[in-house]
């Protein structure tokens, strides 16, 4: 197995990861950025056909013109400690021993099960955005993009962009609320600009607040949804249904390493260390909250794991400023708890495993009902039904095992061989 | 519910078959666990190969009966106890253990079990993706394979049919006769009570010397995503027995099972004196690799989980089944360790015909709890 040792190893190259790294390595230290997408930018700043977004650009060329020894393609399985972690790179296994740690692991998307959630056309807002970035051709399409988040109006732009026909945009939140927002958007300036082009980008599609698709019909794929409004119900013709409803922070390395969590997030200090020796997070693990607050905390770990604690604490003005602004987003966003209360008996919740609502409401402890109807068993491991099982009936977090990912017996044999054990004889 | 007339401690697949047993006899059973929910201990990581085996008559003649019972009730059980009559075949890495495969099945014969030796193209033909230097081995048709955490579900369900109950969240720290103290600090009181909480049991008891009796070998267990299985029967090796057996403080050896959800269990480790859950990487390493020696297939099969689970050893590789002494009415059913899922049923219908105060279907001597105390092999 390849063995390289570094300085501060970063995990995840999207905004937080990228900024930890380019920090790290512009104060001294010898830095390796980790990231399984053979393209750095993480979700929001990844290149796809087109050029990456403006506010990456500098980034991204700090990078290129860095130190960083950047591992694409390459995910963590494995670890032991924070201090030595273990690759599955295209070409091979390898560990690095490295002195310090930053996760950067960001997000992944809530989906919360719906009647006919699981119909072919039916997808996550971010990953429909991804297929359309890809090259996927989405002109004419009919797109129905519902759920809830900022999020849903930067993929309804790109997709109307792409050329596709947006016949509604869904959020779940009342127009109230973000109304609410438009004082503290007016002292964030970049922020107001960027959402009034968005908004601008998408005029003439149709709006819909305080509403939700309650269900997605078809035979063979979807055709329509209905969407319950304020006013009533309406059911709308479409292809695709984009739909998302916020981010949950993908916080399974992060328990690997045994670092503590409050709710869903990662537990950070002011300079964004863990409560595990060598251990710091930065980004939406530690919280959602979007590209800034992802910045400012990453380019704090990447320093305070350089050991350059001053210019990291100098930093913390800044990130506590963009932290206010993404916790009232967040608020502004809130789940309204009647979305737990869309799917049926004979919804499915457990895609890997084919698992219904109906069979898992008999149990009211996470672990009881996966062992006794495999929900969350799945090759996912409990990445989907997990957060909507969070959302729809307060269970537990499940417990995190190796590995991280699906692997080959052989390289986890080879993993776990390099490994010391206490109880070796 | 009124006063029962049993109190089972434990939820596990023996405390379910003990429930089960004593519900159809019209007893009114409360059932407690710990736990937010049942069968999360050892039932949960086990592997379910209801099995037989030989290391003592009073071993064999409990694994015998119990895998009987299985055969009986497998009518009854729902899809997810996942039942698979697939058989056992134990591979033989040489002659020394081509030996041991004749004088099991010789053992086998002597008491009504079908067993038969195989040599290596027979071996090859029920099993063709085992390692080609194996030498031979022993098929056992009549071992299946389940489920534990459904099987013991549906025990469960059972005994509720039958007026039982199952209370969740109750952890019992004393058991005596005639009652229960939970951790609350309350009473339950029973005439009947029966301890079956696992690994932990004989700690309930007042009398510390008992403890010991039982203690924690923790094992390991890996599952494969779904996908085509490498074998048809539930492999292992017959050098398994020596290392299930043997004196090493940890062993590890080639035991591997076809899932009917076309996942593929990998098994297995024997530990003494580790108490943590955690995966320990040696251990898994060194069970990954002999089952890739001897299943060289599964090198390219993908991982998806692993974990670890205690099985409940005693120093002479016998359950405790039975009364305790000196406290009426108090039973205990513990000490199963790598055998709980099999010999679980033919446990429950042991405590059952002790409650009636009849004798057993077989003799219940060797499962006593004061039985002479053997020397541990290991420390
Ligand atoms: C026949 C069979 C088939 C199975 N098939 C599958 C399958 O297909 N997919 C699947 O995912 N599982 C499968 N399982 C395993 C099952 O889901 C559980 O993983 C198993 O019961 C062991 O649980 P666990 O220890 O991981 O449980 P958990 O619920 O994870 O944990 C139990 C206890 O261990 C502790 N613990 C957990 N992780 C650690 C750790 N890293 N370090 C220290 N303590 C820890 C927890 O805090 C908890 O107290 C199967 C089990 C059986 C018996
Ligand atoms: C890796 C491995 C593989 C195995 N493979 C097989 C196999 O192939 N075939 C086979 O037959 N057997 C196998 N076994 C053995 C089998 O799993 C166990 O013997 C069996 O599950 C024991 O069941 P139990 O009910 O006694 O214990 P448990 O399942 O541990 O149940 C005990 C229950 O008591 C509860 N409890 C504990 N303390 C208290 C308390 N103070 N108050 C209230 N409740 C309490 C616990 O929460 C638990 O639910 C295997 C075991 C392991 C670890």
């Amino acid at each position: 197995m390849l063995e390289l040792r570094t300085d501060v190893t970063v995990v995840g190259a999207g905004p937080a990861g990228v900024a930890a790294a380019v920090e790290a390595s512009e104060s001294g230290a010898r830095v390796v950025l980790v990231d399984d997408n053979p393209k750095s930018g993480g979700q929001i700043w990844r290149q796809g056909t087109g050029q990456p977004p403006a506010g990456a650009q500098p980034w991204l060329r700090r990078l290129a013109s860095s130190t960083v020894e950047h591992l694409s393609g390459t995910a963590v399985v494995d670890v032991e400690g924070a201090r030595s972690l273990f690759l599955r790179r295209p070409d091979g296994l390898a560990r690095v021993h490295t002195g310090a740690t930053v996760l950067a692991t960001g997000s992944r998307e809530r989906f919360l099960p719906f009647p006919g959630w699981t119909l072919p056309g039916v997808m996550g807002a971010g990953g429909a955005q991804a297929l359309a970035k890809s090259g996927w051709p989405v002109r004419g399409t009919r797109i129905v993009v519902a759920g809830s988040g900022p999020l849903l109006l930067a993929v309804a732009h790109y997709l109307k962009g792409a050329g596709a026909q947006v016949t509604a945009l869904v959020e779940q939140a009342p127009l109230g609320s973000l109304i609410g927002m438009a004082p503290r958007l007016m002292r964030h300036p970049r922020k107001l600009k960027q959402a009034m082009s968005l908004a601008a980008g998408i005029r003439g599609v149709r709006r819909l607040y305080s509403s939700w698709v309650e269900a997605a019909q078809g035979e063979d794929a979807v055709s329509s949804v209905t969407v319950r409004t304020p006013g009533g119900r309406h059911q709308i013709e479409c292809e695709l249904v984009a739909c998302g409803f916020g981010l949950v922070p993908e916080t399974r390395l992060a328990r690997l390493c045994n670092a503590a969590l409050a709710e869903e997030n990662v537990q950070v200090d002011s300079l964004q260390r863990t409560d595990v020796e060598g251990l710091f997070a930065a980004g939406e693990i530690t919280g959602v909250g979007g590209v800034d607050v992802a910045l400012a905390e990453g380019r704090i770990a990447g320093l305070a794991a350089a050991g350059d604690v001053d210019a990291a604490r100098a930093l913390s003005r800044v990130r506590d400023r963009e932290q206010r602004f993404a916790a009232a987003l967040e608020a502004a966003f809130e789940l309204s708890p009647e979305l737990g209360a869309l799917a049926t008996d004979a919804t499915v919740v457990c895609r890997c495993e084919d698992v219904t609502l109906g069979e898992l409401r008999a149990y009211e402890d996470a672990r009881d009902a996966k062992l006794k109807t495999r929900c969350g068993m799945g090759a996912c491991q409990a990445r989907m039904c997990g957060p909507a099982m969070r959302f729809i009936g307060g269970w537990k977090q499940d417990s995190i095992r190796p590995p991280l990912f699906p692997i080959e017996t052989a390289a986890l044999a080879e993993i776990s061989a390099a490994q010391t054990s206490e109880a070796m004889q | 519910m009124k006063t029962p007339d049993a109190i089972v401690v434990g939820a596990g697949i023996v405390g379910a078959a003990c429930a089960r047993a004593l519900a159809r006899d019209d007893r009114r059973v409360l059932v407690l666990d710990a736990a937010p929910g049942t069968a999360g201990g050892a039932t949960a990581a086990g592997m379910g190969h209801i099995i037989i085996t030989d290391d003592s008559e009073a071993q064999f003649e409990l694994c015998h009966r119990s895998q009987q019972l299985w055969d009986e009730l497998a009518p009854e059980f729902p899809v997810g106890v996942q039942r698979d009559e697939c058989g056992c075949v134990w591979v033989a890495v040489d002659d020394e253990d081509l030996e041991a495969a004749q004088q099991k099945r010789d053992y086998y014969a002597a008491r009504g079990i079908r067993a038969e030796v195989l040599d290596q193209r027979q071996l090859r033909e029920a099993e063709p993706a085992l390692a080609h230097e194996l030498v031979g081995g022993l098929r056992v048709p009549g071992d299946t394979v389940v489920y534990p955490p459904a099987a013991a579900e549906w025990l469960l369900a059972e005994t509720e049919r039958r007026d039982g109950q199952i209370r969740r969240n109750a952890e019992v720290v004393a058991v005596a006769s005639g009652a229960v103290t939970l951790a609350d600090g309350s009473a339950l009181s029973a005439p009947i009570i029966v301890n079956a909480a696992g690994d932990r049991a004989l700690h309930l008891l007042p009398d510390p010397r008992l403890h010991d009796l039982v203690r924690p070998r923790k094992g390991h267990l890996a599952i494969t995503e779904r996908g085509r299985p490498l074998i048809r029967h539930q492999v292992a090796e017959l050098g398994y027995f020596r290392s299930a057996h043997g004196a090493n403080q940890s062993s590890v050896a080639f035991n591997v099972q076809p899932r009917t959800t076309g996942q593929t269990l990998i098994g297995s480790s024997r530990q003494f004196g580790a108490t943590h859950r955690a995966v320990d990487h040696g251990i898994l390493a060194r069970m990954l690799e002999r089952a890739m020696e001897l299943l060289p297939g599964l090198a390219d099969l993908r991982v998806i989980r692993t974990w670890t689970g205690f099985r409940a050893a005693t120093a002479d590789k016998l359950p405790y089944i039975g009364p305790v002494p000196g406290h009426e009415g108090l039973f205990v059913a513990t000490g199963h360790e790598g055998l709980g899922i099999t010999t679980s049923l033919g446990t429950g219908g042991i405590i059952a015909a002790q409650v009636r105060g009849e004798t057993p279907f077989i003799d219940a001597a060797p499962y006593r709890l004061d039985r002479p105390v053997a020397e541990w092999s290991v420390a």
